[in-house]
């Protein structure tokens, strides 16, 4: 297993956000977490990269336990997040946005070919590079924010939300870039409300409820489960 | 030599093509350079000598601006004591160049330990406040300012260490070797006095600081201070050890003071808690606001300005004088009004100030869209 979370708590203060979960990502997946607004889904996130600190329990990543690392050495590792609402540098331009994405690289030369290779990917960043990165569209800045994470070398992709924000038409490409860079090896954990969408997509998903996981089984199953169907697919 | 230059070569090729942009950058440098130089000089000549001392009060404030503006400007931390460290530096100076304690060290030797300390100051500031942003950043620094200036006011007992509020006298001048630049000196038939030697010296060291601020604004550094004043979530998740990053603008900041409150020390030859008050905090603050948060130009320019027209106003009085029989309002009195007009106009017509950086103004153009 690339990634593993052994019996997860998380707390503000006294309110458990997350009450021990158990969940595993091994390499090359693409694996799903979906569930309602306040179920504890960004909350997770952020705790396997070490932006809220853990309660209780442990998270495996390469067999080594990452528990309580600081987040700048997690990312090193190779864990890297796209924050919810994408947390771009709205005042820096495209390119020094992608430049902050390879900030803990020192491989001058290698940045500047994937670099070209981002913009090979998403060619309306290219157009916008001199453009200051808030004057994107909400798209745009999703695709940024992928292109910026993707310059970290991740190994393991956390994507928070990708569709928040986004029209439809939008959502379905940003899917289908998702859906390519897995298809090239990346290992990805996607949290979403959109169910429909990233079961579509993923190989595998857990389904979260207050803090708990209430189930787990193949993207496909999850999809014709009455349960997930009547709660999430709006049936 | 004569190869290099023949008419073939791919260097003379190469440096015909830079030749234009090159010379106009040496000219820019050397007519800049002289102009520094010729300044006191010039500035003798049209305003009278004790201008010259407002000279140096401008470039110990630049130097104190440019500090406050990594802290502020590049990082976005909001300092309301930075004077602490400038107290901190001033106390370094005056402690080991004076009778106080017997030590007397050359400043070259003292800066550096005054830069550190500061430094070193300054990561006591910022330890206990990383989780904490805008107000109550500035709460707390503000505290922190008071601190210090308290301490400085009450080490007098049991141990006088600071020799409490009537402060510290007969701090050594800078000297150099046997040399002593409160001395007026002769060379090339040049009579500089002291105040021209204060000057070249503190010039020095505001260019240094300068250079500095210049290659920390273009470094990874300086992206990744933009980064945390940007977004900090998103800067963590970039691999940015926001932490560290944060201390060291504290710090960098700090030694800026630090360096500066000696420079003072050495200047007035004395030093006392009460130059280190909030208003001096405000003061400095305001200089990088009113001049372009984290645009070196700006911020030099808003030191200029803020030290310079204080000092003309005084005339102020004399003008009233002279249209009215008496004194109406008092300069000091004016001084502040005329400093608070200002702020409000440029609030509302330049708020990025007066001299942003394109990027800054970029940030507040956007508001109004």
């Amino acid at each position: 297993m690339l990634l593993e979370a052994k019996n997860l708590v998380v707390t503000y203060g006294g309110v458990h956000a997350v009450k021990g979960i158990d969940f595993n990502i091994a390499q090359g997946e693409l694996v799903c977490l979906i569930g309602a607004n306040g179920a504890g889904k960004t909350t997770t996130l952020k705790a396997l990269c070490g932006l809220v600190p853990v309660a209780q329990g442990s998270i495996h990543y390469h067999q080594q336990i990452i528990t309580h690392r600081p987040t700048h050495e997690i990312v090193q590792r190779g864990m890297v997040l796209v924050p919810e609402g994408r947390g771009i540098f709205s005042r820096l331009s495209v390119a020094e946005n992608l430049a902050m994405g390879a900030y803990t690289r020192h491989d001058t030369a290698t940045i500047r070919h994937e670099t070209d290779h981002i913009y090979s990917l998403f060619p309306r960043l290219h157009e916008r590079r001199q453009q200051k990165a808030g004057t994107l569209s909400g798209g745009e800045q999703q695709m940024l924010a992928l292109g910026r994470a993707m310059l970290a070398k991740p190994k393991l992709l956390l994507l928070d939300e990708p569709s928040m924000g986004l029209a439809p038409l939008m959502v379905s490409k940003i899917f289908e870039i998702i859906q390519h860079i897995a298809q090239q090896g990346m290992t990805i954990l996607l949290v979403e409300q959109n169910a429909k969408l990233a079961l579509e997509i993923s190989h595998r998903g857990y389904v979260m409820e207050s803090g708990l996981i209430t189930l787990h089984d193949t993207a496909r199953n999850l999809s014709t489960n009455p349960q997930v169907r009547h709660a999430y697919l709006g049936e | 030599m004569s190869q290099l230059f023949s008419k073939n070569s791919p260097f003379l090729a190469r440096w015909t093509a830079f030749k234009h942009d090159r010379r106009a950058a040496w000219i820019a440098f050397v007519v800049v350079g002289a102009l520094l130089a010729a300044l006191p000089f010039l500035v003798e000549l049209g305003l009278g000598r004790s201008w010259v001392r407002v000279l140096n009060f401008t470039l110990l404030y630049i130097m104190l601006a440019l500090g406050l503006n990594i802290v502020v400007g590049y990082a976005g931390l909001l300092d309301l004591g930075y004077v602490a460290f400038y107290a901190v530096g001033a106390y370094c100076y005056a402690l080991l160049a004076s009778p106080h304690f017997g030590l007397h060290l050359p400043f070259w030797i003292i800066l550096p330990i005054g830069a550190l300390v500061a430094g070193l100051f300054g990561i006591l500031l910022g330890t206990p406040t990383l989780r904490l942003r805008g107000d109550y950043l500035a709460i707390v620094t503000l505290g922190f300012g008071e601190i210090i200036r308290i301490f400085l006011n009450n080490l007098n007992t049991p141990v006088n260490i600071t020799n409490g509020p009537q402060g510290i006298n007969l701090i050594d001048p800078f000297h150099i070797g046997g040399i002593s630049l409160n001395q007026a000196h002769t060379i090339a038939g040049i009579t500089l006095p002291s105040t021209y030697n204060i000057y070249y010296l503190f010039l020095l060291l505001t260019l240094l600081i300068i250079f500095i601020s210049m290659r920390l604004q273009n470094s990874r550094i300086g992206r990744a201070w933009v980064a945390i004043r940007e977004d900090e979530v998103a800067a963590e998740a970039m691999g940015i050890n926001t932490r560290n990053i944060k201390l060291l603008a504290f710090a960098m900041g700090a030694s800026f003071g630090g360096v500066s409150g000696g420079l003072f020390a050495g200047l007035q030859g004395f030093v006392s808690p009460e130059s280190f008050n909030l208003l001096e905090s405000i003061m400095i603050l305001c200089m990088i606001v009113l001049g372009g948060m984290g645009h070196i130009p700006g911020v030099i320019l808003g030191a200029v300005l803020l030290t310079v027209l204080p000092e003309a106003l005084r005339y102020m009085g004399d003008l009233q004088r002279y249209l009215f029989g008496s004194v109406i309002v008092d300069p000091a009195d004016l001084r502040l009004l005329l400093f608070g007009l200002a702020l409000i106009i440029m609030m509302i017509f330049r708020p990025a100030g007066l001299w942003p950086s394109p990027q800054r103004s970029r940030e507040l153009s956007d508001v109004e869209t």
